[in-house]
């Protein structure tokens, strides 16, 4: 009783400019009203601005012809569509160059990181000077590097590199010959992804029961199997073969068909793939070290062959430590295909630069663009984060 | 008493291996890699032989050489060079007092400046504006280095001193830099005059010692009891931290001005330095936060138990911890936000790679000379990048990152 009624005598003695709880109170106050007092002050000064010169804030005019040109749009537009469509091709266009990046820079950054792990003196070497070569040297000056004097010394069309009916490469861009598929080629793509689907959920069912009942079920080669037969009975499905060559044909000054990439893209996406690849080698090397010299060898002598050492001990734990630091480079390569400015590939930023230009809303417009960069941000780190809780430490 | 005789048995180290014994061991061993080799080997060669030959044959380096000060400083009033001049001799002589007070890691940079003054002064490069003044310049730079040794080594000169003199060099510099209004001895000189690596590092620099404190601050806020602050220092972190720095850098040449009292004018390099210090705070305040979290509660703990202050608490127990255990990963900050102050060309500053650019639209004859000029401008980023890099492992190494904690 006494002891109780000294500490609430004493609490009562700590003035209240001295009470800790007190003293958060006021200290969010004040933060509160200084962070949006800031923001009241911007957003006043900005209605002030915007009423002097007759700037509006509505996204109307992405409803408004946008007039101007996308050289090889991976959708159907031309000058007369709207701005919104224009928009939309440029997110495509992001979206591509970054899926092509992202994969090739994790194959090749893979693979330099093995050669840089290889006991092969010269091919570690090698991959040494790519690595350091590709780290410390800014992206833009790569991308100059790439598009301005490479593929800024290409032939003329009428001089094009050749490798006859397969590759043409001159100043308009690189074409290649492609399989297209044909009208008649419906029942063939149903069953691939009739295929693909099976095989998916095959290889879940077989691989759980063999986690819960220890029996082969030969998960992977069935479900393999399945991906093999379903397009062969495709195939046969159809009338006549569903996939015809498509050859560029120099016709006039220019080629035509085939698959055509402009010299704007594969600089960007040659320069942000290197770059990139040089940082995952990093990553990939130090996710294979960190993993014990001991686990190697006890997979060994347990019996494991050099490919199950790899896929079933080495991978796994390496992965761990892998996908972290592998989720910031795809945001990194993500953004940095934004650069694209600068080699005028049109993705979202430089369309949403033109249409700075061309309409004259800077405001909407940059709100655009950047909630579109937050929303492929945060949607590609919580995809990859999921994966990276499915691959942890599971304590059972 | 016996004296206790200490055997010591010394073993020679093994010899190096000869040099047939290393290519068998490193290139030969085993018939998949000896295949390798014997592939490699050509192509190595080949590449190694062609680029050397181009370097020294095909390669047409006028676009270099006959823009020394172009490259350095842009278009920077060439009687006005002095008052760089200022700027980059007090730097460097402050380094040298450094490297005699606190020796370290400082000496291997201060050396490693003074040599690289002392190659730049003997630089083969014939040019008008490469003359026996500039030459005598930059040796002199060399001597002041060494100069600042000899008086940091004196005992009775207070670190405090240096450490003053760091804090006013940047302000004195800045204010050589620009000038006044009407001053006849310092004339103003507009920052669309200024250029090249001139630039380049004070962007670098600035956004270095700017972003810094402001991303422990917004450390600090995220993991703040506080829910306001720190529901803002999370979302300022993870906006800035979701979309490419050239967004930043545009909202800031071009909205920025909408949002501030018309009447305010901010200059053009100022918003560019402005852009990279809020890109690179927030990056380093995440680098900083995972340096916070790996800090055992104990030490705060026991901290608290011998009276310290909260602040206290921070200053000397948490933070030191936090920020030696993030050291790579602050300096790997740090060396991209240099790469990154080449987007400033985007937005039409003439930094070092915006010179390069300006050179090549200056005569169409130089149009066949870019990759003189890219490759030239990617060999001195490159120069930097790798002695960063090499400092941050010396650094790692002396701070025992690995070993302790």
């Amino acid at each position: 009783m006494t002891t109780n009624q000294s500490s609430i005598q004493y609490k009562s003695d700590i003035p209240f400019y001295r009470d800790e709880r007190v003293l958060k109170i006021i200290a969010q106050i004040i933060s509160t009203i200084l962070i949006i007092g800031a923001v009241v002050w911007a957003i006043m000064n900005f209605l002030k601005a915007a009423d002097a010169r007759g700037m509006t804030l509505t996204f109307d005019f992405l409803k408004e012809a946008a007039g101007f040109p996308i050289s090889n749009p991976p959708i159907e537009y031309n000058p007369s569509m709207t701005f919104g469509r224009a928009f939309l091709v440029g997110l495509v266009n992001t979206l591509r160059v970054s899926v092509f990046g992202i994969i090739g820079a994790t194959i090749l950054g893979t693979l330099m990181a093995l050669a840089r792990l290889s006991s092969n003196w010269l091919l570690s070497r090698i991959a040494l000077i790519y690595i350091e070569f590709h780290r410390n040297i800014p992206l833009l000056v790569l991308l100059f590097i790439w598009y301005f004097t490479i593929f800024g010394q290409l032939p003329r069309v009428q001089e094009s590199i050749t490798w006859p009916g397969l590759v043409y490469i001159n100043r308009r861009g690189f074409y290649f010959t492609w399989l297209r598929l044909t009208e008649t080629s419906a029942p063939f793509v149903i069953s691939i992804g009739i295929g693909i689907l099976l095989s998916i959920i095959v290889y879940v069912i077989l691989r759980r029961r063999r986690e819960l009942t220890g029996q082969e079920t030969h998960y992977s080669k069935i479900s393999l199997g399945i991906l093999i037969i379903f397009p062969l009975i495709g195939w046969f499905l159809c009338t006549g073969s569903p996939l015809q060559l498509d050859v560029p044909v120099l016709e006039g000054f220019n080629f035509s068909g085939g698959l055509r990439f402009t010299p704007e893209f594969a600089a960007l996406f040659i320069g942000l793939t290197m770059y990139t690849a040089a940082f995952i080698a990093e990553v990939v090397r130090a996710g294979i070290q960190a993993v014990d010299r001991g686990q190697v060898e006890a997979a060994r002598a347990v019996g494991l062959s050099t490919s199950q050492v790899l896929s079933l001990v080495v991978m796994p734990q390496a992965l761990r430590v892998i996908i972290p630091p592998m989720i910031s480079q795809y945001l990194n390569l993500t953004k940095n295909s934004s650069l694209a400015l600068a080699v005028g590939f049109q993705e979202v930023f430089s369309v949403g630069k033109i249409t700075i230009n061309q309409a004259g809303r800077a405001v909407p417009v940059f709100a655009l663009v950047m909630v579109t960069y937050l929303t492929m941000s945060l949607l590609t780190s919580f995809v990859l984060n999921l994966y990276n809780r499915r691959i942890q430490f599971v304590t059972r | 008493m016996a004296a206790t005789e200490i055997v010591q048995e010394i073993k020679r180290p093994p010899q190096p291996p000869g040099p047939i014994k290393w290519m068998r061991d490193n290139l030969f061993n085993g018939w998949g890699n000896t295949l390798l080799t014997l592939v490699l080997l050509p192509f190595a060669a080949y590449v190694m032989f062609s680029s050397i030959r181009w370097m020294f044959v095909d390669a047409d380096w006028q676009v270099v050489t006959n823009f020394p000060l172009l490259y350095a400083v842009g278009q920077y009033p060439r009687d006005q060079l002095w008052r760089v001049g200022v700027g980059l001799s007090l730097i460097l002589f402050l380094m040298g007092a450094s490297w005699g007070k606190w020796g370290g890691l400082l000496r291997s940079i201060a050396i490693a400046f003074a040599i690289l003054f002392a190659v730049f002064a003997l630089l083969p490069v014939h040019h008008p504006e490469f003359d026996l003044g500039m030459r005598l310049y930059l040796g002199a730079n060399a001597l002041l280095v060494l100069a600042g040794y000899f008086i940091g080594r004196i005992q009775s000169l207070k670190a405090s001193y240096i450490v003053i003199g760091w804090a006013i060099t940047p302000i004195v510099t800045i204010i050589f830099l620009s000038g006044f209004e009407n001053s006849a001895t310092l004339p103003a000189v507009g920052t669309t005059l200024w250029g090249g690596l001139l630039v380049t590092f004070l962007l670098a620099a600035g956004g270095i010692v700017l972003s810094f404190p402001i991303g422990i601050a917004l450390a600090l806020g995220r993991r703040s009891s506080l829910p306001v602050v720190s529901a803002f220092s999370t979302i300022f972190i993870e906006t800035i931290r979701g979309v490419p720095l050239i967004t930043i850098l545009f909202m800031f040449s071009i909205i920025l001005a909408l949002f501030l009292p018309s009447e305010s004018r901010i200059d053009r390099l100022l918003r560019a330095l402005m852009a990279v210090t809020v890109f690179s705070a927030a990056y380093s305040a995440e680098n900083v936060r995972g340096g916070l979290q790996a800090v055992p509660p104990g030490q705060i703990e026991a901290a608290k138990a011998v009276g310290m202050s909260n602040f206290q608490t921070m200053v000397f127990i948490t933070m030191p911890q936090a920020l030696r255990a993030v050291l790579p990963a602050i300096v790997g900050q740090f060396i991209s936000l240099f790469k990154d102050t080449t987007l400033v060309v985007i937005v039409g500053i003439n930094d070092f790679l915006g010179i390069g650019r300006s050179i090549i639209n200056s005569d169409p004859a130089f149009m066949q000379l870019q990759i003189e000029v890219y490759l030239f401008i990617a060999v001195v980023y490159w120069i930097f990048c790798y002695l960063m890099s090499i400092a941050s492992r010396r650094l790692e190494a002396m701070m025992g990152v690995s070993t302790r904690l």
